[in-house]
């Protein structure tokens, strides 16, 4: 069973019709909710949906063009929020028992990016609790469906914004990306997902998981869309110390280029050690049907190693599972969300552990126990030491693939989307889906996804294109030209 | 920092117990069941297991990365402005009295 994606209407022509007039942001509005009436209870892509306050904003981008102001860039567009990023006294719960309940006395910058370019926020996404899965299968609130085969993962951790856009409930979502996390399941939806430069998109009000990895992004229908939404989100802000103060990112020029002028001169990388074992035949066959097309649109296209990628997966395991043992020490029953007393009393320690047991799933406390373990004293060298070391040894080896290429090109994901339950009985099953998106957010640099047609199954399959630091324009002049074979 | 005293081989590292575990949930605040602390032994030991191509490598002379940017002391300016509203953040806590977060006892017995 599927659900039908309806005409969903691109970021793009929905935010030239409000501001030229065409429509309203209140009838655009009312399709998507027409559409999430239609279809959520099948698909799950929601903690929560926003009626009320998505009305009222609405209506002020109406006002706005009555009175002849532009709303922005976005005005009218609908988008869906991943649940782990904070709006002011709207439920953010990371889709854990920790938080239900909690409302945020702040948004997150990327909140308030959006409302200030006239977007209508339509509800908070479901993800895996704090991030932590690649199938949303780890949610408290229960898994999200693939809106192309409902029996299938939408991917994760961020599936709820992906099946949100595929099943055409908004325009666009933001996700969060720590191992893949925009990218995996915009490849099993069917969507554009970008990854962008760490530092390039403010993180404040984006609940940590792992710091030194986190960037938020966004998914869409379209990479001219994506490039907009991004424009839009990205930039300094004083608000996040790892902000970069950087000139702003000209992404939508960049999409178009591509479409109008290809990618002559391009010289392209398909990552050895990224498409070979481990990815399955159908998958690998679309990576060279995008190769072709970037070829034939002007690139060159030939194989690069980058070797120590494949120490990749064990340094993240070791890396993320710290830095979040460390961030999520603050859920602890003191200042927001769940407390609980154990029955025998105790003291403030014994709440924190009772709550902490309670509140947590079981990938949370698995994770919390890995970092715990490889940042004790006596493993501390062994483990989070030598998985920094590694990511020195990656983005060296990167740094010296760029030397000779413009953008490299792999698979975003091994596998198209797979069965409920399929993945869940042992951990390192589900951590391998990130074995091609996790080596970017080590290094730091921008990764985008888009799709590149279907694999064996019908599913949708994704392709990843890896560019130095703030390269996401030619990224995305790239991907343009992928997408246009579609 | 320096382990004078940790583990330095392989097998050392390998040899993961249920001690070490009931001793990390501890450090990690977690009241672990023990069906949990037998789970969490036996998932640890499989994924440390994995992360050994990792741990075993050699990597003299290779500095660590903390983080991708090569950022260092970025101040804001030594401005006052407004912060979150006191009674807004109380409101969210589970337990809070005269203008103060609320806990148990902190010196009182553990359960």
């Amino acid at each position: 069973m599927t659900v039908a994606p309806g005409a969903p209407g691109s970021v793009t022509s929905i935010a030239d019709d409000v501001r030229s007039g065409r429509r309203s942001a209140a009838s655009v509005l009312a399709e998507h909710h027409a559409r999430i009436a239609r279809a959520e209870a099948d698909v799950h892509a929601f903690n929560l949906v926003l009626h009320d306050v998505a009305t009222e904003a609405a209506a002020a981008v109406d006002e706005a063009i009555a009175a002849g102001r532009d709303p922005g860039r976005l005005a009218g567009v609908p988008i869906a929020l991943k649940d782990n990023m904070c709006t002011r006294g709207i439920p953010t719960t990371c889709s854990s028992k920790i938080l239900d309940g909690w409302k945020p006395p702040y948004n997150a910058t990327v909140v308030s990016r959006l409302a200030d370019a006239g977007a209508i926020l339509v509800g908070k996404t479901n993800l895996d609790e704090f991030a932590m899965g690649s199938s949303t299968e780890n949610s408290a609130f229960g898994p999200t469906k693939n809106p192309h085969d409902l029996a299938k993962v939408p991917g994760g951790s961020s599936g709820g914004s992906a099946a949100a856009v595929a099943a055409g409930f908004a325009a666009a979502s933001l996700g969060s990306d720590t191992g893949g996390s925009i990218r995996q399941p915009a490849s099993l939806c069917g969507l554009v997902g970008i990854k962008p430069t760490y530092g390039a998109v403010s993180r404040y009000g984006l609940i940590a998981f792992a710091s030194s990895l986190d960037q938020i992004g966004p998914f869409t229908h379209s990479v001219e869309d994506a490039a907009l939404v991004l424009e839009v989100i990205s930039g300094h802000d004083p608000m996040d110390s790892t902000s970069i103060d950087a000139p702003p990112l000209n992404l939508v020029d960049a999409a178009r280029l591509g479409v109008s002028d290809g990618v002559a001169g391009l010289r392209v990388g398909i990552v050895t050690e990224l498409s070979g074992d481990g990815i399955s035949a159908d998958v690998l066959a679309r990576v060279e049907v995008a190769a072709d097309r970037l070829r034939a649109a002007g690139a060159t296209v030939d194989r690069v190693s980058v070797p120590s990628t494949v120490l990749g997966l064990s340094a993240y395991y070791l890396i993320a599972p710290a830095e979040a043992s460390s961030n999520l020490a603050r859920f602890d029953g003191v200042r927001f969300g769940l407390r609980v007393s154990p029955a025998s009393g105790g003291n403030v320690q014994d709440m924190m552990a009772a709550t902490r047991a309670a509140g947590f799933g079981p990938e949370v406390k698995r994770r919390i126990m890995l970092g715990t373990y490889a940042l004790s004293a006596g493993y501390y060298d062994a483990y989070y030491g030598q998985a920094q070391k590694v990511r020195t040894l990656i983005i060296n080896d990167f740094k010296r693939a760029y030397e000779s290429f413009d953008v490299l090109l792999t698979p975003t994901s091994p596998t198209t989307a797979f069965a409920f339950g399929a993945k869940t009985a042992d951990p390192m099953t589900m951590y391998i889906n990130d074995v091609c998106t996790i080596p970017s957010n080590l290094s730091g640099d921008p990764a985008i996804s888009v799709p590149c047609g279907v694999g064996v199954d019908g599913m949708p399959v994704g392709v990843q294109l890896l560019g130095p630091a703030l390269s996401e324009a030619r990224l995305l002049r790239a991907a343009a030209v992928i997408e246009m074979g579609n | 920092m320096t382990n004078v005293d940790g583990p330095t081989d392989a097998t050392k590292r390998r040899s993961l117990r249920r001690t070490d575990v009931v001793h990390v949930a501890g450090l990690a605040r977690l009241a672990l069941t023990d069906a949990e602390i037998d789970l969490y032994t036996a998932d640890l030991a499989s994924i440390l297991g994995h992360a050994e191509d990792v741990a075993s490598l050699d990597t003299t002379g290779v500095e660590p990365t903390a983080h991708p940017l090569p950022l260092v002391n970025v101040f804001r300016a030594d401005v006052v402005r407004p912060s979150l509203d006191r009674d807004e953040v109380l409101a969210a806590a589970p337990g809070a009295a005269a203008d103060q977060f609320q806990v148990p006892s902190i010196l009182g017995v553990s359960a």
